[in-house]
């Protein structure tokens, strides 16, 4: 008799390795990927608006003159010039910056994971909205952090959750190591933190010191084009800001960024090279070049004027198709719309029958660290065109109205 | 001797991960034995690129609809390309479980007893009001799984009547027709039937599945660690030669080809229950098939060229 593993090195793995598994829903997606599936489930951008031919000038400008130090190994903080530019940037949200506080980051994705690794002992607590990014919390995860959400409504995060849940976690000897929050047309849930919550939130923070991770793609992509102080502008001390070219230039250049005040910043810079070493040279130069001579803006605009067709065209199919007691939100800027379902139904046992249906969605309770979002879902307009986007949206009121029906014959009593 | 092969994968069905995942596995080990090997995601090109490509055989990596249900093998039937695997309504039966064990069960191969209720006797016949009989009549913990489909997907175990309902609903988004089944408790078994060059089946050594915990479901079949076999299965031998038996008796009954693999509980008297018979059984790292081969001293490579050569021999005689 023999016993058979089907990973010789299953007993060596860390713990917090052996807690990730296989998932359904994982697997579905592998079907979302096909074109015949009108994918409203990953937050992409709309890559084909990038200026390809000015970004190829500049490519081979930069191989011509900059060549050999382009494709050198760099300085773990960033190229100088780009953290130039990056404050350029971060001054179009109020934010008075240094370059010499930025680190460079592939992506803000990696700025999670070096924050977390930073500050947190297993079993330490995060803060972060109800529903969260679930990029952050997978990030989180890796280092054995328990996530606590806090409620928000259509202003964004109710900043008077906060005392209660802090004294509370604190009584019970947990250590809150920080808030982590999207303030600007939140990652799933579409809205944004209030103006004059901002201050409240700042305040509220400080005085628990408790730390703030701004984390800050969408913050350019306003429809109207109004652009909310940034929290960093406001309370420079008691934020870490996370910023991004992802939304406002393209994802695969990974070029992120954090600010932050000097002592953690000497951190960040420890642990980034411990982690890569540096950011690719190549990416930084290419996009320090694009922010100095392209016309940056007025790519924003196009973005924000695509990126507003969508959404229109998402919320009004909507409100056509979805049956009774559907609700959504109706963002101002970024790429998501939050639907929460009638009572009852489970937006993650759908997801099979919507992807046969062929529209795939991201269930809800991908989106917290609790289990709560049974009944939620996460829609995404940035990537397919107005036209795929009513028809998508048409696919899966189909679906959850069959759902519906199911759930009334089998649960809610009787026939609908 | 090699051949040109085309081997199919992914496509649209619900298993399209774990199809990608078989494929891929599947192209390396012909590879590996000198077959030229073209690898189709399927979609609407595909009977175009079949005919174009003066192929010797389809080798069949495709989990769920429509590649399991008979489907494609219809299409490759008008097409005349020989492929791996039974034929359409061969492959029609054995996927529809429902349709499969009322086959062996009139064979006399013993599978648990069952119900098989479909979306419409809920929503147009409130069929609801029946599943109080429906828990009487089959006890408690009893199995949902939907009537099509594979890798677990949809599986849910109900301990209590209370939670039937809401499994229902979650196999129900998997197909149109759910089975209600038995739990058999017992030792979770799966045994691969191999037919030589000549067609004679020739089953392998049972593999005992143990989770690591809960179910053997979706989680614990892919997640690399997850769970733990035993190879032979730690059965008495009485228990291992009437598993072996229904398995063969599974291959037979249900008109497979090539390779099949029959997964079965063993209960507390040592009798085997047979719950489901796969004709195109999982080929990735994690599958049963493969494993079992390997302690028998079958190379994978060995295993995949074996079933192209008992194919392509299938069809000239």
């Amino acid at each position: 008799m023999s016993e058979f593993s089907l990973d010789p090195y299953v007993d060596r793995y860390a713990s917090r390795t052996l807690e990730i598994t296989a998932s359904e829903v994982r697997a579905l997606f592998a079907v979302a990927s096909r074109p015949e599936v009108i994918s409203l489930a990953g937050g992409m951008p709309y890559t084909a608006a990038v200026p390809f031919e000015a970004l190829e000038r500049l490519c081979e400008e930069l191989l011509t003159d900059r060549g050999p130090a382009a494709l050198q190994y760099t300085g773990g903080q960033g190229e100088p010039a780009l953290r130039e530019r990056l404050c350029e940037i971060m001054a179009e949200e109020h934010i008075t910056a240094h370059p010499e506080d930025v680190v460079v980051t592939a992506g803000s994705q990696q700025a999670l994971d070096l924050l977390a690794r930073i500050f947190c002992d297993p079993g330490d607590v995060v803060l972060a909205e109800a529903p969260s990014y679930t990029g952050a919390l997978s990030a989180f995860s890796q280092y054995q952090i328990q996530v606590v959400h806090l409620p928000m409504d259509g202003d964004g995060l109710r900043v008077d959750a906060l005392v209660p849940a802090v004294k509370d976690l604190r009584a019970r000897g947990k250590r809150v190591k920080f808030l982590y929050t999207v303030p600007n047309f939140h990652n799933p849930a579409g809205v944004s933190l209030a103006l004059e919550r901002r201050g409240a939130l700042l305040e509220t923070t400080a005085s628990l010191g408790v730390l703030v991770v701004e984390d800050n793609p969408y913050g350019l992509l306003g429809f109207d084009g109004q652009i909310l102080p940034a929290l960093r502008s406001i309370d420079p001390g008691n934020v870490i800001y996370l910023g991004t070219i992802s939304k406002i230039l393209a994802p695969g250049l990974r070029i992120g960024w954090v600010l932050a005040p000097p002592p953690i910043r000497e951190k960040l810079i420890m642990v980034k090279g411990a982690a890569d070493l540096c950011s690719p040279a190549f990416n930084q130069l290419l996009t320090e070049l694009f922010f100095r001579r392209y016309p940056w803006r007025d790519l924003v605009k196009e973005y924000r004027g695509i990126y507003r067709e969508r959404m229109e065209a998402m919320v009004s199919s909507l409100g056509e198709h979805m049956p009774e007691g559907t609700r959504w939100t109706v963002p101002k800027g970024g790429f998501f719309v939050w639907v929460v379902l009638p009572d009852g139904l489970d937006a993650k046992k759908i997801l099979p029958r919507a992807i046969s249906a062929r529209v795939a969605y991201v269930p809800g309770t991908g989106f917290f660290a609790d289990g709560q979002g049974r009944n939620a879902l996460r829609l995404c307009y940035s990537l397919p065109p107005p036209e795929r986007i009513r028809e998508g949206v048409r696919r899966l009121a189909g679906v959850v109205r069959e759902e519906l029906a199911l759930y009334r014959a089998l649960i809610g009593g009787g026939a609908p | 001797m090699s051949f040109h092969v085309a081997v199919l994968s992914g496509g649209l069905s619900l298993e399209r991960e774990v199809s990608l995942h078989s494929g891929r596995r599947v192209a390396e080990g012909l590879a590996e034995r000198g077959h030229e090997v073209s690898e189709f995601d399927v979609d609407e090109r595909l009977i175009r690129q079949l005919r174009s490509g003066d192929f010797d055989l389809a080798y069949l990596c495709l989990h769920g609809r429509p590649g399991e249900d008979g489907t494609i093998q219809g299409m490759l039937d008008l097409l005349g390309l020989p492929y791996t695997g039974p034929g359409a309504l061969a492959s029609h039966l054995a996927f529809d479980k429902p349709l499969a064990k009322a086959a062996l069960a009139r064979e006399g191969v013993a599978t648990p007893d069952s119900l098989t209720i479909s979306v419409m006797a809920f929503r147009e016949m409130g069929a609801a009001a029946l599943l109080d009989q429906a828990v009487a009549r089959l006890g408690l913990p009893l199995v949902v799984k939907p009537a099509r489909g594979g890798s677990s997907l949809g599986l849910r175990i109900v301990g209590e009547a209370s939670g039937l309902p809401a499994a229902l609903i979650g196999a129900f988004a998997y197909d149109n027709r759910v089975l209600l089944e038995r739990f058999v408790t017992g030792v979770e078994v799966a045994i691969a039937v191999r037919e030589g060059l000549d067609g004679s089946p020739e089953a392998l050594l049972p593999v005992e599945i143990v989770p690591r915990e809960g179910a053997y479901d979706f989680n614990a079949r892919y997640s690399i660690g997850a769970t733990e076999f035993f190879i032979p299965a730690r059965i008495d031998p009485d228990a291992t030669a009437a598993c072996t038996e229904a398995a063969m008796a599974s291959h037979r009954v249900l008109n497979c080809a090539d390779l099949s693999r029959t997964d079965l509980i063993v209960d507390g008297q040592g009798k085997p229950w047979v719950l489901e018979v796969n004709t195109c059984p999982g080929m990735t790292e994690t599958s049963l098939v493969p494993l079992s081969a390997e302690a028998a001293g079958i190379e994978f490579p060995d295993l995949v060229d074996g079933v192209v050569k008992r194919a392509l021999a299938r069809r000239s005689t």
